[in-house]
């Protein structure tokens, strides 16, 4: 185990990029959290967040310690299949909640869309 | 010099990821109906996850990857819960 000064700078760079671009994902999907005005449009804009923002993320995890270490690490790949594969059931199955929520309602699930 | 880049590049990502998760804890609790706020919920389970992966960067141990191992299972587990009681009114039939 090696301290934070004797990374190499190619890989430092490389780790930072990384860091920055998935970090700015996962802030740029919360903001349109918030920005979007249905929650249809709404659900949409995480996903940034959880696909490419998090792989930046696994990918500058997976270089960082695999530098240190001097040897292979790639057990990140367990949290990016995971969350690959959950993230659509999910919001599949919370769509499929909020559609039936609206039908019973009365609510045209449509109603806002064109809207600001 | 290396040291210093991924320090800053270490501390604007947490600056990011933790407005993030300020934007997600205003989603849940601006609403404004009940499947947003388990939509916000979610988020903030993701958030969170990237969050303890960039402190393991920083803190240089593997420790923080089993609690972002164990967040994105149980976030999975949670908001499918909370979708199926949004939809049925229970969670095991």
């Amino acid at each position: 185990m090696s301290t934070i000064e004797d990374l190499p700078l190619w890989a430092a760079i490389a780790t930072s990029g990384l860091l920055v671009l998935g970090s700015g994902l996962a802030l740029t999907g919360s903001i349109g959290l918030l920005r979007f005005s249905t929650f249809y449009e709404r659900i949409h804009a995480p996903t940034l967040g959880s696909t490419l923002g998090l792989f930046s993320i696994l990918a500058a995890s997976m270089l960082y310690f695999s530098v240190t270490q001097t040897r292979p690490v790639v057990h990140e790949i367990l949290i990016g299949i995971f969350v690959t594969t959950t993230t659509p059931v999910t919001f599949m199955v919370l769509v499929q909640a909020a559609l039936y929520r609206d039908r019973l309602e009365g609510r045209d699930p449509d109603a806002h869309f064109g809207e600001e | 010099m290396s040291g210093a880049i991924l320090t800053v590049a270490l501390m604007v990502s947490e600056g990011f990821l933790t407005l993030a998760m300020a934007a997600a804890a205003f989603r849940i609790l601006r609403g404004p109906r009940a499947q947003d706020r388990v939509l916000g919920m979610d988020t903030l389970y993701v958030n969170s996850m990237l969050l303890l992966l960039v402190f393991g960067i920083g803190s240089g141990t593997t420790l923080y990857f089993e609690m972002a191992l164990i967040i994105g299972l149980l976030g999975f587990v949670a908001t499918v819960a909370m979708a199926k009681f949004l939809m049925r009114g229970e969670v095991i039939e």
